[in-house]
């Protein structure tokens, strides 16, 4: 069935069954290769996206329930790659392996969208739901920290 | 590289460490002389420069986060004398005959690459310098180079590297052993922290890993196969499935494994039923309706209660076969004042690489392209021509960035597939196994059961060590990965036997994961030593270097062609330095919080780790903090890349420590991470790290950090608790982490 979706502010009509999950649209039928799959159980958040700002896990989240809502995939996350977790991602050099970034981005992203200065405590919730099997999580500590504070800086200047 | 294949992957009982997946640690040294590996290259296909003076730099290794897409380049960078902000880099492509031995794996990229990758950076100025020379007439010797130029100061010409690589392409290349290599204090890019080649595009969400390619007209493609490895399909419903939305083609793999029941690591074609279809989803959903009426072959008996009891029952018989002995242990045993036993077991453990086995083929006109993941892409090409029928030269074989590797991707199996089903169907395939399929389906790290009985003489010092090592085989071979070699405290003790048992029967693929061998081994020595230094009432840093101080046994003396045997001194400096950061000599004792001291020596290099953690009343393990101090050598070639690999590794045995896989009516129960606990944020403890410089020939960082951190862990929580864990996962301990 065609199913319209706005992804990064550009709609979209696709052909998929409405119980598809929204990652393989992505993935598969539009392209966008940034959202990625680990688990298809919810359980590793590699797959991240943002449905009307909030992270949520495309694997589980069938297409046709997200209709008239706002995605926005990695590769919409900022206009010029220069959102402010993005530029703290590489002053830290966070990634090794990578396959899972895109999903702490769009975590991370979340978070200081409504918390701009998170304690550690609230880092550590916020980013559960997102596992690194190669262990850069002092890094996503650090990084998220740095972003923070480029927002208040940003915020700040404004 | 001029290695000998079947010698360099021969597998050695020598000492510590030589168990890289079975490689020859002492072969490893190869790489560092180069009379031996270097000149047999050409520096010509490392590295081109464009006319304007941009450099690109081909990276030989495939890359699976572990920082050689980075760090090998910068090694041909520093040598060629370049501002490293003037680099590109690009991923080669496997092709032996330009690049060598093209691998990852066995925290070999360093020791392998640190002489021959420099040397091709200073053949590559040398012959710059030449072309400048000859067109100013002026003699070499006056000529210098400064990032990306060559200077005649007497003259004061200068020429940049663009200008000059005309020219230079007509010279013949110098022998990479003859080329003079600079001096270190003179480096302008080792040392530095250089952002990872890839991290922008990574943080972009750019396409960049296997699972991300896309050719037109390609399928999709998901395999279901036996619950029990090896199983083979009698009857499925394939016209049915064939006629669901989007399905384009279903096949039945008979497969061509081996009947051996000791499998290698790359047993062959697993059977099966592929489902092909436009998308992945499409494929996937399929599956949901498949019925297969399964063959379950040999593999049914397997069940890990029954293992359980089999292990047992081998410790209470002798030895199968000796391994490494010295000294009279009966004789040293019988006369000592105290007698330590203990049994201790790991389970197999799954490698969970984020990004799921897959692979992209497409097979035409009896040539084959592929995109891989691999870890040792010679090896997927000859696996891959075979099932398709045609030479490992008429496969072209893309690098592909992994979402991780840890020793899953040497089996080849997902290629393989690929490769098989491109070829049958006559289309490009994009195969992706899903989490459970690659959970239940995985070259699992083998489980072992220990046992061990240690003599103290009065003093408290350790006269004797007898370990009988329990694992899977037919009697004579051991399953692949599932040996022992004698690490420390072999050599170190007055007498000592190292015994192993390898007659349980076992039928599922099993292989190297991250620190092959000496993950678990590590674990079992270094918290047997803890219990005996306490049986001493010695403090366990005292306790180990004391042992280090002994004469080494015959065949584990120090020398400088055999790089696998222990250096004491080594050891004993990341030791003392560890104890010094984590305030070993004055930390508190307190109930329910302890510290606890691991040190581990493998993969050429030598790591000692502090852990402190508190223990609550429900046997909830907190880790706060881990000190670890590391030597691998005189040059940390990208420290901060170096500081995030030793923090991951270190984090992975933390997480190690949580997990199984177990098996019932023959096939693995775990398949997804809600059975699988892997670290998470919260539990990721603060990491201090610190390098300690030597005046050795640099070594890797893959994995020599993790064995330690899980005794450090393991005897904190005595410290903090008395409580001894023996057996892992934590939780056939009683205990599990916060």
């Amino acid at each position: 069935m065609a199913i319209t979706l706005s992804i990064n502010k550009q709609p979209h009509t696709v052909d998929a069954a409405a119980d598809t999950p929204l990652l393989w649209v992505l993935r598969d039928t539009l392209g966008l290769k940034g959202t990625k799959y680990g688990c298809g159980i919810s359980y590793c958040g590699a797959c991240t996206v943002h449905v009307n700002g909030r992270a949520v896990r495309s694997c589980k989240t069938p297409v046709g329930s997200v209709e008239k809502m706002e995605i926005t995939t990695i590769e919409g996350l900022s206009d010029s790659e220069t959102h402010p977790v993005q530029l703290a991602w590489q002053a830290v050099d966070v990634p090794q392996c990578g396959y899972c970034q895109s999903g702490q981005i769009m975590s991370a992203a979340a978070l200081l969208a409504n918390n701009s200065s998170p304690t550690d405590a609230e880092i550590a919730a916020a980013m559960n739901g997102n596992l690194c099997r190669c262990g850069t999580y002092p890094r996503i500590r650090e990084a998220i920290r740095r972003a923070a504070g480029l927002m208040a800086a940003k915020g700040g200047a404004q | 590289m001029n290695l000998d294949r079947r010698t360099f992957l021969k597998i050695t009982a020598t000492a510590s460490g030589a168990f890289l997946l079975g490689i020859d640690a002492d072969l490893l040294a190869y790489g560092q002389r180069s009379n031996r590996s270097a000149n047999t290259l050409s520096p010509r296909p490392f590295l081109r420069i464009a006319p304007d003076g941009a450099v690109t730099i081909m990276a030989k290794n495939p890359e699976a986060g572990q920082g050689s897409k980075t760090m090998l380049p910068m090694l041909i960078a520093e040598e060629l004398d370049v501002d490293w902000n003037s680099v590109r880099v690009e991923q080669a492509e496997s092709d032996a005959s330009l690049y060598g031995f093209q691998f990852l794996g066995g925290s070999t990229a360093t020791p392998m690459n640190w002489d021959p990758m420099r040397r091709v950076g200073a053949a590559w100025r040398q012959m710059l310098v030449q072309a400048a020379a000859t067109s100013w007439s002026v003699p070499e010797s006056e000529c210098t180079t400064h990032a990306g130029h060559v200077l005649h100061s007497a003259s004061g010409r200068s020429a940049g590297y663009g200008e000059l690589v005309a020219k230079a392409a007509t010279l013949t290349p110098p022998a990479l052993d003859s080329v003079k290599l600079k001096d270190p204090a003179s480096y302008t890019i080792l040392g530095t922290s250089p952002e990872g080649v890839d991290t922008a595009a990574i943080v972009q969400g750019k396409p960049l890993f296997g699972i991300d390619v896309e050719l037109p007209g390609m399928l999709h493609a998901v395999i279901e196969k036996c619950p029990v490895f090896g199983g083979k399909v009698k009857t499925a419903n394939t016209d049915e499935i064939a006629k669901m939305p989007g399905v384009r083609k279903v096949i039945v793999i008979a497969g061509t494994l081996t009947d051996d029941p000791v499998l290698p690591l790359n047993p062959g074609l697993e059977p099966g039923v592929a489902i092909l279809a436009d998308t992945w989803w499409q494929a996937q959903s399929a599956r949901a309706s498949l019925q297969v009426d399964w063959d379950f072959g040999s593999g049914t008996f397997q069940d890990s209660t029954t293992f359980e009891q089999q292990a047992a029952e081998a410790l209470k018989q002798p030895y199968g076969q000796v391994v490494s002995q010295y000294g009279d242990v009966d004789a040293a045993l019988h006369g000592a004042a105290k007698v330590l036993e203990a049994t201790y077991s790991f389970p197999f453990l799954s490698h969970n690489t984020l990004e799921p086995q897959g692979a992209t083929a497409s097979f035409a006109a009896g040539k084959l392209e592929l995109w891989s993941n691999s870890q040792d892409p010679a090896s997927a090409k000859r696996l891959t021509a075979k099932i398709t029928g045609i030479l490992p030269s008429d496969v072209k074989l893309n690098m592909m960035r992994s979402g991780g590797s840890f020793g899953r991707r040497f089996v080849g199996d997902a290629d393989v597939e690929a490769a098989w089903l491109s070829r049958q169907v006559g289309k490009p395939v994009k195969l992706t196994w899903s989490r459970e399929d690659d959970m239940t389906h995985d070259n699992y790290r083998p489980a072992a059961t220990i046992g061990l009985k240690a003599g103290l003489d009065p003093s408290g010092k350790l006269v004797a060590w007898r370990q009988h090592y329990v694992t899977f085989g037919d009697g004579k071979r051991t399953i692949t990965s599932g040996g022992v070699g004698p690490d420390f405290p072999g050599g170190y003790v007055p007498a000592y036997q190292l015994g192993l048992s390898n007659s349980i029967p076992f039928r599922s693929r099993t292989g190297p994961l991250r620190a092959p061998g000496v993950n678990g081994q590590a674990f079992i020595l270094q918290s047997f030593l803890d219990e005996l230094a306490v049986a001493a009432g010695r403090d366990p840093l005292d306790f180990q270097l004391e042992l280090l101080a002994h004469t080494p046994a015959p065949g584990f003396e120090v020398h400088p062609d055999r790089p696998s045997s222990l250096n004491p001194e080594r050891m004993r400096g990341v030791l003392e330095r560890v104890a010094e950061i984590s305030n070993w000599r004055k930390r508190p004792q307190q109930s329910g919080r302890g510290f606890g001291l691991a040190a581990f020596f493998c993969h050429l290099s030598y790591f000692a780790e502090v852990a402190e953690v508190s223990v609550d009343a429900q046997n909830r393990i907190t880790v706060h903090h881990i000190w670890a101090v590391g030597d691998v050598g005189s040059q940390l070639i990208n420290p901060r890349a170096a500081d995030n690999l030793t923090a991951g590794g270190i984090l992975e045995g933390l997480s190690q420590m949580e997990q199984e896989i177990t098996f019932t009516h023959g096939a693995p129960v775990q398949d997804n991470f809600d059975q699988q606990p892997l670290l998470r944020m919260r539990q990721a403890p603060t990491i201090e790290i610190e390098f300690r410089k030597s005046e050795f020939s640099p070594t890797g960082l893959g994995e020599p950090m993790l064995p330690p951190a899980i005794p450090a862990v393991t005897n904190a929580v005595f410290a903090a608790t008395g409580k001894r864990i023996r057996t892992l996962p934590l939780k056939r301990s009683g205990f599990r982490f916060a």
